[in-house]
């Protein structure tokens, strides 16, 4: 059983016009097997969350605390993050030219697990988790997210996930860009994880179209920085209808 | 022993060419200072190749192939006393890669090397030369493909410390013919080398790829001159750096000329460099000369920084340390050009050395 602890947290970009205030006392709570949904407007902050728990240095903490089971997120480096058991499925993948995805991946999986994954089991381990993705054997030759078109992004993400077992994952956007068919494929992943390694999902989303298939127990509404309602799954359906129109501008 | 003469024009260091080099580490190549005490260090291989000739013969049965306005390439043409030829039998496909080493009995002393290359037609073959020890060494190579051959040519510079390399590595493509060349410059302390391209006839196409990783100190230089002369040939060129100590320094020069009568010609050129530390520079200056607008295609690109941060948080966190991470930004950086090569146990030591100096630079 684990718990992710937001209390308060305050965030600032500091630009060539300053420093702009962007997270304004964020607080929420993650345990294992929970799924929370982060909806909000675009630009109210919902990425610049993410970064901050995954630990970008392009985002300045000015106030407020994150533990993981207790230990200090916001000490840690962002490799140390990830090996407490933290995993971030970035809204947009970083291509890393001439890493081939099956190096990245099995150097992942040694940082994280401790020691190098035995050869033969792990080249089985990775051929499941990409046969599960839909994924072509071929995509692990290929330069980490080089070339990738959107949806494969999104499911190579994904693997990572499955492959990586973090305690709490945070999947910013995962569902933009997806048709219908890879939007199943990629939420039944996530819903696997679950299932498998009782993770507790943080989901930034800002359709609910993905609440279909990964049905959160938490809906929190995001606007100018901070939560401005919470609430059950209902929540989710009150904004499908109504849109984010009274929270903005308030 | 001969003291080098001096009836040739000693660059001052104010000449376009020369104007990067440190002329005073340069041991005397340029202005007749050093006296010769190497002699024919380059050796081919010990087994016989079928349709391959490797002899060295006297200078005067193998004229230059080509003109040049470098003062180093000028000495070895009228001072080297021997020609190391390697002949390659028309129509012949010699799959193994013909390796050339050095055998330096003198350490540390100076040589002038011709190597004349010829290709026969409808031939393919890989050579490979891999350049290694203490040595001061002006040298020309000559490599004259002739219609529709087909030559890979590598070089490794992995001189100790100590060396000094002033070269130019010029390739004459006759009709038809392929030209690929990969150029290594990892070791040596001054390291000059001008992969220059002529085309002769219509419908060949040369491919210059080329890594260097310069440490404290070293100054790694490499001119490129592709002079499309005639039409409808094709260029590319993609040389990738990394620096990384005190006055590291590295020089890329990219000159591609595109005459009046080089109809048709596509060309492309790309220059990247990686700053892994302060007080490195790495000069980078393409360009493109072209006196004709019927081309198909001319570009040319040039980069220089700094470890991508977001390469790295994104690497970073998955879990990988920060210095692994480098070390695999690094290795993907020179994985491209490296892994063409072709020869395992050499692409896995050059990444082995890549892996050790940064390591050592505490990246
Ligand atoms: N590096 C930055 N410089 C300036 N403004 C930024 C930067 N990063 C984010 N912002 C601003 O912060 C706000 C929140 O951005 P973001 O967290 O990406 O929102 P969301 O993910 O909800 O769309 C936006 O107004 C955005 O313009
Ligand atoms: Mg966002």
């Amino acid at each position: 059983m684990s718990t992710l602890d937001i209390r308060g947290l305050e965030v600032s970009v500091i630009t060539e016009k300053g420093q702009i205030e962007i997270l304004r006392g964020v607080d929420l709570t993650i345990s294992s097997g929970e799924t929370h949904a982060i909806m909000g407007p675009n630009g109210s902050g919902k990425s610049t969350l993410a970064y901050s728990i995954a630990g970008h240095t392009k985002y300045t903490i000015t106030g407020g605390t994150v533990t993981l089971d207790g230990a200090n997120v916001l000490d840690m480096t962002v490799d140390e993050r990830a090996r407490a058991g933290l995993f971030l499925a970035m809204q947009y993948p970083v291509e890393v030219p001439g890493v081939s995805v099956s190096n990245f991946l099995r150097t992942a999986a040694t940082a994280i697990r401790g020691e190098a994954p035995k050869l033969r089991t792990w080249v089985g381990e990775v051929k499941e988790a990409m046969s599960a993705l839909n994924m072509d054997p071929a995509f692990s030759e290929r330069n980490v997210n080089e070339g990738f078109s959107g949806g494969e992004k999104k499911r190579h993400e994904i693997m990572q996930l499955e492959l990586l077992k973090p305690k709490i994952a945070i999947l910013d956007e995962t569902d933009s860009g997806l048709d219908v068919d890879a939007l199943r494929i990629v939420s039944e992943g996530v819903v696997r994880a679950k299932e498998a390694n009782n993770l507790g999902v943080l989901l930034i989303t800002h359709y609910t179209r993905i609440l279909r298939y990964i049905k959160p127990d938490f809906v929190h509404v995001f606007a100018n920085g901070r939560i401005v309602e919470e609430g059950g799954p209902e929540l989710a359906d009150k904004l499908e209808e109504k849109g984010y129109a009274e929270y903005v501008g308030a | 022993m001969s003291l080098l003469t001096t009836n040739y024009l000693t660059p001052t260091g104010r000449e376009e060419a020369w104007r990067f080099t440190p002329l005073n580490r340069l041991g005397g190549l340029h202005d007749g200072t050093s006296t010769v005490s190497v002699l024919d260090s380059l050796v081919g291989p010990a087994m016989n190749i079928p349709g391959v000739s490797i002899s060295r013969v006297s200078r005067e049965l193998l004229v230059p192939q080509s003109h040049s306005d470098d003062v180093v390439v000028q000495r070895t043409h009228a001072e080297s006393s021997t020609v190391f030829h390697v002949e390659i039998s028309a129509g012949v496909e010699i799959a193994q890669p013909i390796h050339l080493t050095r055998d330096i009995k003198n350490a540390g002393g100076t040589e002038l090397s011709r190597v004349l290359i010829t290709v026969g037609e409808n031939a393919r073959a890989t050579v490979l030369i891999e350049n290694s020890g203490e040595i001061v060494l002006g040298e020309d190579i000559e490599i004259v493909l002739a219609s529709n051959s087909f030559l890979k040519f590598v070089t490794l510079q992995e001189w100790d410390a100590g060396s000094i390399y002033a070269a130019r590595h010029h390739a004459i493509i006759g009709r038809d013919a392929t030209f690929e060349s990969i150029t290594v410059t990892v070791g040596g302390s001054l390291v000059r080398i001008l992969p220059t391209v002529e085309f002769v006839a219509p419908g060949a196409s040369a491919e210059l790829l080329g890594v260097y990783f310069a440490k404290e100190g070293q100054h790694f230089e490499h001119r490129i001159h592709v002079d499309h002369a005639v039409p409808k040939a094709k260029s590319r060129v993609n040389y990738k750096g990394a620096l990384s100590g005190d006055k590291a320094h590295t020089v890329w020069i990219g000159d591609v000329l595109i005459r009046a009568a080089a109809e048709g010609t596509d060309t492309y050129e790309l220059n990247r460099n990686l700053l892994l530390s302060d007080g490195a520079r790495a000069d980078s200056v393409p360009n493109l000369e072209i006196e004709t607008g019927e081309i198909v295609g001319a570009g040319h690109a040039s980069t220089t920084g700094r470890f991508d941060d977001e390469q790295l948080f994104y690497l970073m966190s998955r879990g990988i340390s920060m210095d692994e991470a480098r070390r695999l930004v690094v290795r993907g950086f020179f994985a491209e050009i490296i892994s063409q090569i072709g020869d395992e146990s050499v692409q896995e030591r050059l990444m082995v050395g890549i892996d050790g100096e940064l390591a050592k630079a505490g990246q």
